[in-house]
This record gives structure tokens, sequence and C-alpha cells, in this order.
């Protein structure tokens, strides 16, 4: 007799199929050989640039600081024709802070990384109640984090209900599930987290691969396994959820390689910070960096560009 | 007083069965001196037929027998033989076995023997893991290739057929073999003898008859998948002409090579890697 | 919240419009043409005992680039009495110098080509890519480095045959004739020069008619390498130079690596003749998918096992034989997947599928998809725009194809797959073994004791167990039944080069 965890996998699975590491890993290193030249180039630059979670999550964030990267986010460049980014990212206690940089109907949304972030590891009371708290001092968007522990023991039930919990208390906000997939060890057990996750979401809704805190981070192989869910997911219920990946996108041309894979996996509708976003802080003075290259045809020194956050 | 002895009807041995030619004919056997000893089986184009037939239904379930058990069966072919040797030298020789004859015959036991030892072994030296640069676990083994034609010289009868056979058979493959034209009785003699081996009726046929008129069939017979022969200049050309339709394997000798069929270089591992394909694996390797 | 993908989604969706995926014009990626030099000559004259010479005939004939039909080049053609001199040559090389140098001598040669063609391999790939139509970054990430890769691994065998083949005595066979096709050039030729001169033989080579340059810039290399003269000899030109070449009476051991119909041609022109013979031909692979296959590896898979260098590969998995229960499944995946190839200027870095090698090649395709259709095969294309000038096809895809249909029987040697359909272990071997080919197969499935019993029932040379079309240089290549004989990479591979004894 298999136990229960051992019965839900298997059912699981049986529905959403495998994933084979070794052929992941060739297919997304593909991607990385597209190569992106001229008006394709600064494209995917502005609009990687768009689609930035620009974040600050330490223990030492203060209004100051919040305030300062919410300036950098409505204007990431002296260069008027670069675009805002997606969201400022930070603890609860400084989403009003940052609901105050940025004004009421800004084109940077306020996203909080709610429920006992990162670990996850508080009483769901506790958790609902931080998500209550971030709402109402102006969060557009929540990140929250899986219980690892009950999904790697088999009860997916609990691991969605307090999806569907979390997801009850943002109300109008957008909900990002990070699945936090260093602590999930394979590409299959992304895919089942994945799909658990999907299943309960909204259109509008995000999987979100990391906290940040951990070791491994978005990789290309976790980013493509995560889309081709979403993508399975949208073809079979047309609810169309979004992508996060975050932490250890650091350089423009990673970011393009991403945004390559959305290209061909999901195709044009996903090329939106809608549906698409990177969790990011030091990525984004790489992309400045980049756009500036590109117009001006000359490489360009760090100390051109205003000093991101810290974190990762 | 005398007593009449009763003279043997040479018959075939063919998917485990003893037969005459389809078409009834038969060819004299006579001693070196001109008496007549019997009345062999001139067998057809479409005995050959039925033999190949013979081969391929026997030919799955040989190639699934444990390397192991191929061995005993071939070591207990041997064993079979031993006792019976004078037997074959008299077959061999009609009429006075030499000692030139004997040694043939324990030259052709003691290289059932060889190959019967290579059974479970070629393999650990045919194949290999091979160390390519991925994430693949990847390794090559070898297959047999299925139903094999054998041509066997003319002498030594005995020695030669069983030289072409065993390293054929070692492997899975099964075997329809021509004996010597000139001296056809040893393989109706030895197909006496692995019909009580423990070998499965069919992996090894044998007809008896003239090479002329089976040669074009042994060539063109597209199930045939590799020769194995040992024929004259023109008979090999002709041979691997047709061979050509079906991209057979053939690995020919000419009679006038000079063989030195008891030399120890005669047999090898080689001779069976000849009859076999490699078979290449790849896997990923990952969790 | 049922969300199986597997399940087919029309059942389930009445009403709404089906969700579809858009693979538009958002985000066009920018022509990113390779710029190297391909540093061709407008003229290339025949490479025989270690000088390029013009034919005897003096004439030519000219090589293009089947990406736009432009012409590369003049290319000097052989005819008989110059395949003469190069065999005449290989045999004085043979005799006086090659084999008389030590094994690990001769090595040192082949790692200095090994190098040689490292250090210029960007060069050969765009040269590569512009006479065979290839994309640039296959023959960049691909042919070029692996035919780097096959001299390196050979070029340590020089002094280790004895290693290679225990109990018995190696030695050369002598002079070599290879005729080569012209879907890897570059690397056909070093999967038949490499495991050769390792073995101590000198060649005379026959690139194909309408892919010579490579294997004459490799002469270069050759040059630079200080190979001693006669070692190698390159002999351009078509059927004819080919025939010369293999029935030669110089060639101890003849390679050929094309067509079945060319092959079983060669092997009754050697029949008799005593000569070894290794044939590398056609192949009609099955790729069998069962329902508890990593779905999107196997897609994958599928697409870059019969969609790599255009299907222009012997080994190509033309046939996928799918489960009958992810059929719909498999087969909607892989159209969405056949949306997001690009096909287009081969030199383009950003190019999956290039151009068809030839005119001929083209009609041919075209011919078999006609005959698909005609026969009641349904037609899938890939709905990407194709370049004016130039020999392209769309990736192609027949479903609801039975056994007996041509499309099924064929190799057509372009990007066209054919979907069968199967219920159990049994008819999906019965069904991949029904050919008269046998070069390699795939199989996909999670569990691994139906891997090794396909491994074992699929009779074909190579098995690609969860992946692919994968090659490595150590790794044996190479057919059953009448996808040829012989190996080639590997100690397998090395001994159709030697003689034992």
């Amino acid at each position: 007799m298999p136990s229960a965890a051992q019965g839900a996998f298997r059912r699981l699975f049986d529905e959403i199929g495998s994933v084979d590491a070794v052929g992941l890993e060739e297919r997304v290193a593909k991607y990385g050989t597209r190569s992106l030249k001229k008006a394709a180039k600064l494209w995917g630059l502005n609009r990687a640039v768009t689609m930035v979670d620009l974040t600050t999550l330490e223990g030492k964030d203060t209004p100051g600081k919040v305030a300062s990267l919410c300036a950098k986010a409505l204007h990431p460049h002296d260069e008027a024709s670069v675009p805002p980014v997606a969201a400022v990212c930070v603890y609860p206690s400084m989403v009003r802070h940052a609901r105050r940089a940025l004004g009421e109907r800004a084109p940077v949304k306020v996203a909080s990384v709610a429920t006992a972030f990162p670990s996850g590891q508080a009483p769901l009371k506790t958790r609902l109640g931080e998500v209550q708290a971030a709402v109402d001092d102006g969060a557009d968007e929540i990140d929250m984090v899986i219980n690892r522990g009950a999904f790697l023991a088999g009860e997916f039930a609990p691991v969605q209900d307090e999806i569907v919990a979390v997801r009850e208390a943002c109300g109008r906000c957008a909900l990002k599930v990070i699945l936090e997939v260093s602590e999930l060890e394979t590409y299959d057990n992304i895919r089942a987290a994945s799909f658990l996750a999907l299943r309960v979401l909204r259109t509008g809704d995000f999987i979100k691969t990391s906290t940040g805190k951990t070791g491994l981070n978005a990789t290309l192989a976790n980013n493509q396994v995560m889309i081709e869910a979403i993508r399975d997911f949208y073809l079979e219920t047309g609810r169309a959820i979004g992508m996060k990946p975050a932490g250890g996108i650091r350089s423009a041309k990673q970011a393009l390689t991403f945004l390559v894979a959305v290209k061909e996996t999901l195709g044009d509708a996903w090329l939106t910070n809608a549906r698409y976003r990177f969790g990011a802080s030091s990525l984004l003075n790489d992309l400045l960096r980049q756009i500036a290259k590109e117009k001006s045809g000359a490489y360009q020194p760090p100390y051109y560009f205003s000093e991101a956050a810290e974190s990762y | 007083m005398n007593r009449l002895p009763i003279n043997k009807t040479p018959k075939v041995y063919v998917g485990g069965a003893f037969i005459r030619s389809e078409s009834g004919r038969v060819f004299p056997l006579k001693t070196a001196d001109g008496r007549f000893v019997a009345h062999v089986p001139q067998c057809t184009r479409k005995d050959l037929r039925n033999a190949v037939e013979a081969a391929a239904k026997a030919g799955p379930g040989w190639a699934r027998r444990t390397p192991y058990n191929r061995a005993q069966i071939l070591y207990r072919l041997a064993e079979m033989i031993e006792p019976r040797a004078a037997e074959l030298a008299e077959a061999i020789a009609l009429g006075g076995a030499t000692d030139e004859v004997r040694r043939e015959v324990a030259a052709a036991i003691d290289r059932i023997v060889y190959y019967a030892g290579w059974a479970d072994k070629y393999e650990q030296v045919l194949g290999n893991v091979n160390p390519v640069a991925a994430p693949y676990f990847n390794f090559s083994v070898t297959e047999p290739m299925g139903i094999v034609g054998a041509i066997a010289p003319a002498a030594p009868s005995l020695l030669g057929l069983v030289s072409l056979i065993a390293p054929v058979i070692v492997s899975g493959n099964t075997v329809v073999a021509l004996a010597s034209e000139v001296s056809p009785y040893p393989a109706v003699v030895l197909g006496e003898m692995l019909a009580t081996s423990d070998l499965p009726g069919g992996v090894v046929n044998l007809l008896t008859g003239f090479r002329a008129e089976m040669l074009s069939t042994f060539s063109t017979h597209a199930h045939l998948r590799g020769l194995s022969a040992v024929v004259s200049p023109e008979e090999r050309k002709q041979l691997e002409l047709g061979a050509a339709e079906s991209v057979k394997r053939c690995h020919i000798q000419t009679e006038d090579a000079g063989f030195d069929w008891y030399s120890a270089s005669t047999e090898s591992v080689y001779a069976i890697r000849d009859f076999l394909e490699v078979k290449t694996v790849w896997h990923p390797i990952g969790a | 919240m049922a969300t199986a993908p597997r399940v087919s989604r029309n059942s389930r969706r009445q009403g709404r419009p089906a969700p579809e995926l858009i693979f538009g014009d958002l985000w066009p990626y920018d022509p990113a043409p390779e710029s190297a030099d391909p540093k061709l000559k407008t003229r290339y004259d025949l490479f025989i005992d270690g000088a390029f010479v013009p034919a005897k005939s003096g004439r030519t004939f000219e090589t293009i680039n089947p990406g736009n039909e432009k012409k590369l080049a003049d290319v000097a053609l052989a005819d008989a009495a110059d395949v003469d001199r190069a065999f005449q040559a290989a045999r004085r090389a043979q005799e006086s110098v090659w084999s008389k140098l030590p094994g690990r001598e001769r090595g040192k040669y082949l790692y200095r080509i090994a190098r040689l063609l490292q250090d210029r391999a960007r060069e050969f790939a765009v040269a590569e890519t512009l006479n065979g139509g290839k994309p640039i970054k296959e023959a960049r990430d691909f042919d070029v480095p692996m035919a780097a890769a096959h001299f390196f691994y050979h070029a340590g065998w020089a002094d280790k045959l004895a290693f290679a083949f225990p109990g018995a005595s190696v030695s050369p066979v002598g002079v070599v004739g290879q005729v080569i096709p012209w879907n890897f050039p570059l690397l056909m030729l070093a999967w038949k020069i490499a495991p050769a001169l390792a073995a101590g033989n000198c060649v005379v080579l026959k690139p194909a008619e309408t892919t010579p340059l490579t294997a004459l810039k490799f002469a270069e290399i050759l040059q630079e390498a200080e190979l001693p003269a006669g070692v190698v000899n390159i002999v351009a030109g078509a059927g004819e130079t080919g025939a010369a070449v293999v029935s030669h009476p110089l060639a101890a051991k003849v390679a050929f690596t094309g067509s079945t119909e060319v092959g079983k041609i060669i092997q009754r022109q050697l029949a008799g003749s005593g000569k070894k013979l290794t044939l590398e031909l056609g192949g009609k692979a099955a790729n069998v998918v069962f329902d508890d296959a990593p779905l999107e590896q196997a897609v994958e898979g599928v697409v870059n096992g019969i969609f790599f260098n255009q299907g222009h590969v012997c080994c190509a998995g033309s046939r996928l034989l799918v489960q009958e229960t992810i059929a719909d499944a498999l087969v909607a995946k892989l159209k969405l997947r056949l949306r997001s190839l690009r096909v287009g200027d081969p030199l383009d870095k950003n190019t999956d599928v290039g151009a068809i090698n030839s005119k001929a090649q083209l009609e041919k395709i075209r011919e078999l998809v006609a005959s698909g259709v005609k026969e009641g095969a349904e037609l899938y294309e890939s709905p990407c725009r194709l370049p004016a000038k130039g020999f392209y096809f769309r990736p192609t895809l027949f479903t609801q194809v039975s056994m007996s249909h041509r499309i099924a029987r064929e190799e057509i040697f372009g990007p066209v797959l054919s979907v069968l359909t199967f219920r159990t272990v049994e008819e999906a071997v019965e069904k991949a073994n029904n050919t008269a080919y046998g070069l390699s197969a795939g199989v996909w499935t999670e569990k691994g004791s139906r891997i090794l019993k396909l491994a074992g029932e699929l009779k074909a040379g190579v098995v690609w167990a969860n992946t692919f079309n994968k090659f490595d240089p150590t790794s044996p290549f190479g057919g059953y039944k009448e996808s040829g004989f012989g190996r080639e990479g590997g100690r397998q591979g090395l001994a159709d080069y030697v003689n034992l004894s």
C-alpha cells in the first residue's frame, strides 16, 4: 500500500506528467543562443524594465530607503524614454511608506511579501492578518510563500487551502504565489507545485519561483517548467496566470534570455508586465546600462546609474 | 553367418527434424575407391527456403536464452560428439579413418568447446560503456544479426563446417548451412548429434547438395542477414553481388587462401563479432 | 478543478473558443547574420599529394549557396584519371611515410588537425552554412566542434590500437576510398578521415557534389598541419567521381555514407573484390512515445529528431509512434512547437530550420509530401513565411498516417514528420521494426524496465531513450539491416579501419 503522500504525488503526476531534467536543460540552453540585435534588443531591454519588481527586503530597510527606491522605480533613468518599472516589492511594514512615496494611481504598483516571508512559518491566522494589513496599507499585490512542508509530505489540500485563504484576503490585489523552488528539489516537484497553485488562482495572479532568501533561485530551467505549466493550464482552462522569476537574474543578458523563453513558450500575450515580472534589484541597473549603451553606442560605467537597492 | 547390416538412409537436419529434399532428389555418396555408400539428399532452393523459415522460427527463442545457457548447450554438443568421434571420423573418411581424420574430429570438438566458452564473455570484450561528453549514460552492446547462411569448404568437411557454425550461433544467431559437396556425410552425422544435444531445433539447419544450385538463393534470400562462406573467388563474387540487394553482411573467404583450419589463429572472438550488430543506447542522467 | 492537460481540450470547453497562444510580431528578432568571414576562394582545385591541382581534364563545376541560389565557387571536377593520381599518391604515402610512422607520431598529426579546426571553427561554420544551407547555429554549435572532437578522440587511439582489439594483432588496411554525403559535409569527413588516419591508413575522399567547400578548406588545414603529402587526398565531383573512388583497384577499403540505393550499387561493385566495405545508409527511424513520457521533453526530442538540419539526417526520427491515449495531446503540443520554429536565412543566428540542400532534394520532398496528401494523411504545415529565393520547405507534420503510406515507409530526408499511433508495447515494437531500415530509434517513457526492453527489441544501431539525435566521437553509430553495416565512432568504429590477425 502506498502511503498517502506517495499516492497524492502519483495521482498528480499521472495528470500532469513528469519532466526529464537533461532534456529540459538542453532545451533552455538553446534560448541562450538567440541573438538579439538593435531594435529587438532595445525593445527587450525596455520591456524588461517594465517588468521589474524593484525589490528591497532587508531588515535594515527604512522609510527613506523605500522612498528612494520608489523614486527610482518611477524614473529609473534620466533618459525620459525609459519606462517605469512594474512595482516596488517591500515588507508589509514598508507598504504605507511606498504607497506614500508613489502616490495613488501611480504607474508603479506596490507589492508586499506577506505571509511570514520568507519561511511562511507562522500560524495561518497571523499570516492572513499580515496580508490584510498590507492590503489595508495600500498594497496592490501580495507575494506569498506556499507551505513546502505540506507539499513535500504530499498534503496538497492544505497547500491549496492556504493559497485560497490568502487569495480571499487579497481581495482585489493580485496574488503571487512563491513556490520556493530551491526547496522542492526536483523539476517534477516544481511542475506539481505549479499546478497546485495554478488551479486555485485567478487570471491576473502569478506564480513565482523564489523568495530570493535561499540558495538557488530563478534559473532558466525552473522558469521553463513553470511557464510550461502556465501554458498547459491556460490552454486547458482559459485562465491566464502570470509568472515571476525572482532572485539570481542580475544581468540584462539573462533577462533577455528569460524573455526569449516566454516569447517562444507562452507567446506574445505574456510579454507584458501584467503577466510577467522579474523579481530583482540589481538587474534594473544593468538593463539601464545596456539601454544607454544601445543608444549611445558606448559602454557605460556603473557609476552613471543611481545605486540600486541591496538584497537580491 | 554374417548378419546383413541395416544401412542408414542419410537425411538432413532441418528445423529439428530429419528430412529428405522436398524434390525427392538424391546424389550418390561413394568412397574414394568408388564404392557406393548411400544416397544423400540433393537439397534445392525450396529446401533452403524452408530451412530459413525454420531458422526464423527458432531464432528469437535462441537469442533470448541466457549466454550461460547457450554456453552449456554448445558444451553439451561437444559432449555428444566426443563419444561418437569415431563415427564422425568414419563419416569423413568413408572406409578407413586415418589419424589425419581423427585429428580433424578432435579439432572440431575443441572448436565447439572454444566457442562455448565465449558465450558469456564476448560481450565483455566487444561491448563497452562510451564516455560521451554530455550527461548521458551511453553503452554499446552487441546483438545477433538473425539468420546467417553458411557455405562450408569442400575440405576439411567437418572442421570447416563446425568452424563456420559455432561462432555464428554462440551469440544467438541461427544458421542455415550447406555442407561440403564432395564430403556431405559428416554433416548428416553431425545433424544426428545436434538432435541429441540440447540445441533447439531450427538453430542449426544443415543442407546437403550442389553448391551451384543453391548459391544464388543463399546470396539473394533477403531474410538471411549475413553470409559466412569458404568458396571459390567466382562464387564469392556471385554471393556478394546478390547480397548487395539486401545489404547483407558477408564474411567470405576464398578456398585458395591456404587456410590452416587447425591453427589457433582461426579461432577468435572477432569471428563472433563478424555476425553481431553493435547497438548503442543513450539515456540522460538526471533526477 | 480538473486541469489534466492530457485530456483533449475540446471535450471540456464547449461554447467558448479554445484558448490560443499568439506567436506573432510583438517582438520580432532583428536579422542577426553571422559576420565571420568564411574565407572562400573563387576557385578550388583538387587536393592531391599535398598540393592543390586542377583536374587533368581542366573541367570544373559550380557550387552554390542553396540559401539564395548564388554561386560560391568553381570547383575542379575530378575524373578517373585524377582519382587514379590521388590513389597513387596515397599508396606512395602509405608505403613510404605513413605506415612507417609510430602511432604516437601519427596521433600528433591528428591532434594538430583537431586544434587547427578549433582555431578556424567560426570560419568553417560559415562556409558550411553557405554551401550546405544548414542553420549557422547548428554548423557553429554542432558540426564543426563535433568534427574537431572526432579528430581529438581518434588522435589518442593512434598509439593504443593494441588495447582496442585484445588478442589480435592490428595492422592498417592500406589506402581507403571514402565517399561522403552533403548533409554534414565536414562532420562526415571527420567521421571518415579521423579513424582511418588513426589506424594508419591513407585516404582518398570525395565530398558530395553540392557541398565540396569545407572538405577543400579542410585540405588547407592539412597543409597547415604539415601532414605528409598524399596521406589525405580530396577529389571533388559527382557520381562518376565517386564510382571511380570506390572501384579503384588500390582502394583496400571503401567507406560510404549516403543513400541505400547507392550503397547497394557500391556493394555490388565491390562484390568479389575482397575489399573491406562499410556502408552508412538511409533510415526511417521510429520515435516511440509512451503515455508516461516526459511530454515536454518528448516534444523537443521529436522536433529535434526530425527538424534538425532540415531533416537531412539519415537517423532522423521521421516516424513518430505515439501511444493512442496521448496522441491528441502530443500532436497539439507539436503543432504549437512548430509555430515557434524559425525558418529562413541559414546564416541568421536565430534560424532554426535552414535551406533544403538542393533543388533536386526539395522536389523529392515535395513529391513525397504530395503522395502523403493523396494517400489520405492529414497535413499540418508550420505557418511560417519562407524566403523568396533559395530552397525552403515548411516544417510539416502528417497525422492519420498508416504503415502502408509511402511517407511512413520511404526516407523523405526532409522536415516532414509522419505520426502513427499504437496501443501496446508489442504493437509499438512491431511497427517500429516493420521497415527494411534499422539505423536508429527513440523511446520515451519514465519506466526504466520498459526502456531496457525496447532498447533490446528495437532493431536499430542506435537507440535514444528519453532523448534523440545525440552524437559523440566515443559513441558508435551505424545501422542494422538495409541501413548499412559497420560502425563509426568509438572502439567499434575503429575496427572497420584495421586488419586483425
